[in-house]
């Protein structure tokens, strides 16, 4: 695989990509507008300026390796938003607005199935069709495409999970253009795991709440899902020392309680633990290694 | 706070920036060497200098001057919302008046973790200028939060390959995050659905922003009354 297919695959689907990779003409058009018009500055300097020193290199296997691990990923979330949406019968997804988040995350999902796998090339693992899933983690959730309630439950699993994975292959991207993409897909997902926490809140009427960021638990766990089939998702999200620094009470600041501090920052997680639990929702003879 | 290029960062009567842009933020880029000392020779005007003396600058040649440009905007997105959350708009309902408690503890979270990560290389304290924003006004003050997180946003996915410490990029990754969830409900209360629409998030890539840290400050600017300069970028 070359770094700069990731490039060309964007260009695909946005033609105007080398034009967004000048950021200073970007810059000026922008300078008194900061909405729509900054959306026309999509991409950085910084992808720009490598990109030229990285045309014809080779990537190195590790990143190969992290695309592919990220591309599993995506086909898991992708095939489960997707059977949702079109497997018979179709999830109960009230129709509206639950119907359309659905719908758009799916799509998004899709987009970056694509996209890594069109930035793999040759070096693309096999994708995943949905007949090697297995979403109901062999029967822990029976009914996660009949009941929307466990669909949500569920989805929002992935979605944090997803925010973890990405943080968790930073080690090594640091430097690499590939790292920005990465980046770009890992805000997306934590988009996607608000909103759909969101979801679960409105569905049930707001007795329950599910904050849009991961909090402490009802019992100060550091599971705050209310699923706790699910506490792998959240091993460690309830970390208050960042960098060495303590996050809790910082600077005098006794507004930041301790689960402030947990929600300030969100964890990684490591590509072992991520797998132990993608593997939960694949086929046997099919999982992830 | 010490200006440590004050004489390079003078604001000039260069027709690269214009009168408009020098009364709104007095914000100026100095990205490359050559054209500070060209305007700098273009000489200044005094009553324009008034903040170029109190400046802090962000020299992005190694990882402090990334650090410094989060510090800077998780400044400007604390005193955002810790007046927010100090005096909400009567049109937040308890829900929203207590989100808004939460996400201006987590900004100013960030904003003192970048303090003490970076220690002595801190900038100094910014000076903003929020009265571009009703304060008393829901839709004021959402549009400006969705502003500031959507940036915010682009600016840690566009600065992260920047570092070169996996330490701090691992922070940044575990700020930008919380921001994007953050972006999400804010922009799920101005229209419900639209948590990670086009054209913040590209409907054919899926790909969120990522912006050039010189695009970031521009839009930023004018929330800003301190100068901001920018070098090695």
């Amino acid at each position: 695989m070359n770094i700069v297919n990731i490039l060309e695959e964007i260009e695909k689907v946005d033609g105007e990509i080398y034009e967004r990779l000048n950021p200073r003409r970007a810059a000026m058009k922008d300078f008194f507008n900061m909405g729509k018009k900054v959306a026309l500055a999509a991409m950085p300097l910084a992808l720009g300026s490598v990109f030229q020193k990285a045309y014809g290199q080779s990537t190195p296997q590790a990143v190969t390796d992290v695309l592919n691990f990220a591309l599993a990923l995506e086909y898991l979330e992708y095939n489960f938003y997707n059977h949702a949406l079109a497997g018979t019968p179709a999830t109960p997804i009230p129709a509206g607005a639950p119907l359309a988040a659905i719908t758009l995350i799916r799509d998004h999902e899709l987009a970056h199935v694509n996209l890594l796998k069109g930035a793999l090339g040759a070096a693309a693992r096999p994708a995943i069709p949905y007949s090697d899933t297995d979403y109901t983690a062999g029967g822990t959730f029976p009914t996660v495409f009949t009941d929307y309630g466990t669909f949500l439950a569920v989805a929002q699993g992935f979605e944090d999970t997803g925010v973890r994975a990405y943080k968790g292959q930073a080690g090594v991207l640091v430097g690499n253009p590939v790292l920005t993409t990465a980046l770009q897909i890992h805000s997306v997902e934590a988009r996607h795991a608000a909103h759909i926490r969101a979801m679960r809140t409105t569905l049930s009427g707001g007795t329950t709440v599910y904050k849009p960021w991961v909090s402490l638990g009802s019992a100060g766990q550091a599971n705050d899902s209310g699923v706790p089939q699910v506490d792998a998702v959240y091993a460690g999200e309830d970390t208050t020392v960042q960098a060495g620094v303590n996050i809790v009470g910082i600077n005098g600041n006794t507004g930041v309680t301790k689960a402030a501090a947990v929600e300030c920052f969100d964890e990684p997680l490591d590509r072992a633990s991520v797998i132990t639990i993608a593997n939960l929702f694949l086929q046997p003879g099919k999982k992830l290694s | 706070m010490e200006n440590l290029n004050e004489q390079d960062v003078v604001l000039s009567e260069s027709g690269i920036l214009d009168a408009k842009l020098q009364r709104r933020s007095f914000l100026q880029y100095a990205g490359a060497g050559a054209a500070v000392v060209a305007l700098t020779a273009a000489g200044c005007r005094k009553d324009r200098v008034n903040n170029s003396m109190t400046g802090v600058t962000l020299d992005f040649k190694d990882d402090f001057g990334v650090l410094n440009y989060a510090y800077a905007l998780e400044q400007l997105e604390a005193a955002f919302y810790v007046q927010v959350a100090s005096a909400p708009p009567s049109g937040f309902s308890a829900a929203e008046k207590a989100y808004f408690q939460d996400i201006q503890y987590h900004e100013v979270a960030h904003r003192e973790f970048f303090k003490n990560a970076l220690g002595t290389a801190a900038i100094g304290s910014l000076s903003v200028d929020f009265s571009s924003i009703n304060f008393t006004d829901r839709t004021s003050v959402l549009a400006a939060a969705m502003a500031f997180e959507d940036l915010g946003v682009g600016a840690y996915n566009g600065a992260g390959v920047r570092l070169k410490s996996t330490t701090y990029l691992l922070a940044a990754g575990k700020i930008v995050s919380v921001e994007a969830r953050h972006a999400a409900y804010i922009r799920d209360l101005i229209s419900n659905g639209t948590f990670a629409t086009a054209p913040q998030v590209s409907s054919s890539t899926g790909l969120d922003m990522a912006l050039a840290p010189d695009v970031v400050l521009a839009a930023a600017g004018k929330y800003i009354k301190t100068k901001i300069n920018v070098i090695n970028l």
